[in-house]
């Protein structure tokens, strides 16, 4: 229980510290201090596989991508409200964001009332059988077999996409 | 307090000094056969035979001073030794190293001679070294310097284009043993075929070693996959600004990077701690024999073959080594299948 | 012990915090980051709920989850260094030729 809190704890307050920061590379960092956490409450919840892949996949691979990205372009800090050209678009926007973060607030309190009223009733996990990782590839290649196909072919397209979309345009490179 | 907790606890401890002193013992290795294979004598001053080389070079290096660019960033800067040293440590801490042992009997149950005993072992190792990336591009950042910059970046993405291959060749291992722990795949390959030939996997699966091993030298960024960090090319690579003790870490992560790949490789292909001649729970001592034959292999490549120019280093790992991972992968299959085995 | 319903509490609290970061935010990377919280959070409430039926299918789901989100991550990213060189700026109102 006490590992769930601190991992719990930690996932929440760097999430918070990724939409607060102003330097992106922090934010990416922290993004990646918070699926660390996400992970330990992978382990808590008996799904290693999970764990291990959420390490691997998401910590390891998109997040490089990110700080490459990110490196890339030497993404400047987000500007001020102050760099904002006219007074009707500075108020305009932070009138969205208040609204923004007014909206999550209430969305969150809704969410956490919803999910509280059941208290002990949604109750302790069934002592079902864990799945192993022989289980879970046996279930991937049977029943799911199709989406697994289409999520394959769905990364080739992303991986030839990402490479067109970002690629310079050679005319005007005039070489 | 259970003495398995006791032992368990002393075992960390061990393994952790044990690193240690064989990062520094790499050291010395590295200089001693470098110095042999161009035929002169190494360092013979310092001790007896040169070895206590090592404790010199680690003293020099503590009293270095630290230095750190003032357009560095403070907290990425300082940040980036740790995470390369932390994910080359812990990567080590799910390798077993011998049977169980009852430690004469003074334990009720045998102690795993491993720091942590995880059902999914090799995806943990493999996550562990996608980690390590993020020291190297970190440092590179963080610098501010344009060597750093583009030396952090080759060297990441080199690292991550061979992490393809490396698994490929643990999916082939895994297609043959049925477990993803590494301790069942080290008790698969006990015992013997034919009465003399070992059960080891490097005999089942032989193009999957070689794949194995040359990823890992790229892994580790080690030669000939050594461009990003070569003395001749970016001045030094992502550690161009870093001195002293924040340097030793970095060296540190590297040498403790190339024991964790010989180790796995050992545990993985080559039987782990089986052997003929010594009884199971003495087993730990082939393991560290066939650690030091990788070992040796490592410093003799750096010193033997030139090095790769980064293009063709890319080339390589996605051009060669990846299709033939796949293909070993599906004749692996596919052998599988039909033998039964 | 925790129960689901802490599981989900805390799902839903990280999907909120994304949310907010997609609206607030005002530069696409960090928005990019926010949505990724996001899928994370429902990956989480997807294993939990998995957990708590006793079945895999749970798991299966986030790995699909997970992958779409590494193809849309890709993507993403891609078009925002398309962006970038267009107008040198990560903030969504530069990107404002087709508004009225």
């Amino acid at each position: 229980m006490l590992l769930f809190y601190v991992f719990g704890a930690a996932a929440v307050i760097a999430s918070l510290l990724v939409i607060a920061q102003r330097n992106p590379i922090y934010s990416v960092l922290l993004l990646i201090a918070s699926f660390g956490a996400l992970s330990g409450l992978y382990i808590l919840l008996e799904a290693p596989f999970v764990a291990v892949i959420q390490i691997i996949i998401y910590a390891g691979a998109i997040m490089v991508l990110f700080l490459f990205v990110v490196m890339l372009l030497n993404a400047p800090r987000e500007e001020t409200t102050e760099d904002v050209p006219t007074w009707a678009a500075r108020t305009s926007r932070a009138g969205v964001a208040r609204f923004g973060v007014a909206l999550s607030i209430a969305l969150g309190l809704e969410l956490v009332w919803a999910l509280t009223k059941h208290g002990g009733e949604s109750g302790a996990f069934a002592g079902g059988s864990v799945a192993s990782v022989s289980a879970i590839g046996r279930l991937l290649f049977t029943r799911y077999a199709f989406p697994f196909e289409v999520t394959s072919v769905l990364i080739l397209i992303a991986m030839v996409g990402a490479v067109v979309l970002a690629r310079r345009d050679p005319a005007k490179e005039g070489h | 307090m259970t003495p398995l907790l006791i032992a368990q606890v002393a075992l960390t401890l061990l393994v952790f000094v044990a690193l240690l002193s064989s990062a520094a013992g790499l050291v010395y290795a590295e200089r001693k056969v470098a110095a042999r294979l161009q035929q002169r004598l190494g360092p013979y001053l310092v001790g007896p035979r040169g070895l206590l080389q090592p404790l010199a070079d680690i003293v020099k290096l503590m009293f270095k001073e630290e230095l750190r660019p003032r357009a560095a960033d403070p907290l990425l800067f300082a940040l980036a030794p740790v995470i390369s040293a932390t994910a080359a440590f812990t990567a080590f801490a799910v390798v077993p190293f011998g049977a169980g042992t009852t430690l004469f009997g003074w334990l009720r149950e045998p102690l795993r001679l491993q720091v942590a005993d995880v059902n999914v072992a090799i995806l943990v190792i493999f996550a562990v070294g996608s980690m390590s990336v993020y020291g190297i591009v970190l440092a590179g950042w963080s610098s501010n310097s344009k060597y750093s910059l583009l030396g952090g970046l080759r060297s990441s993405a080199q690292m991550i284009s061979y992490e393809l291959s490396y698994g490929l060749a643990l999916a082939g291992v895994l297609v043959v043993s049925n477990s993803l722990r590494l301790t069942d795949i080290v008790n698969h390959q006990g015992g013997t075929w034919f009465g003399f030939l070992p059960r080891w996997f490097v005999f089942v699966q032989p193009v999957g070693f070689l794949i194995f091993m040359t990823a890992g030298i790229a892994e580790t960024n080690r030669a000939p996959f050594d461009f990003p960090e070569a003395e001749q090319e970016l001045v030094a690579g992502y550690h161009t600004e870093y001195s002293s003790m924040n340097f030793a870490m970095f060296f540190l992560a590297e040498y403790v990077n190339m024991v964790t790949v010989s180790a796995v490789a050992t545990d993985l292909f080559l039987g782990g701690w089986h052997g003929p001649f010594l009884p199971e729970s003495l087993g730990w001592i082939w393991f560290l024999i066939k650690v030091g034959a990788i070992l040796f292999f490592y410093i003799w490549m750096r010193w033997t073959l030139p090095r790769y120019r980064y293009d063709q280093l890319m080339r390589f790992g996605w051009k060669v080594l990846l299709p033939l991972g796949v293909v070993n992968l599906l004749a692996t299959a596919a052998g599988v299948l039909f033998l039964g085995a | 012990m925790p129960r689901l319903g802490d599981y989900l509490v805390l799902s839903g609290l990280l999907f909120v915090i994304g949310a907010a970061g997609v609206m607030v935010r005002r530069n696409l990377i960090t928005i990019l980051l926010s949505i990724e919280i996001m899928l994370n959070a429902v990956n989480l409430s997807f294993v939990a709920f998995g957990r708590a039926l006793g079945s895999a299918d749970g798991q299966i789901i986030v790995f699909f989850v997970m992958t779409v989100a590494a193809a849309e991550a890709a993507v993403g990213l891609a078009i925002v260094i398309g962006l970038f060189r267009h107008r040198e700026s990560l903030n969504p109102d530069s990107f404002t030729n087709l508004k009225w």
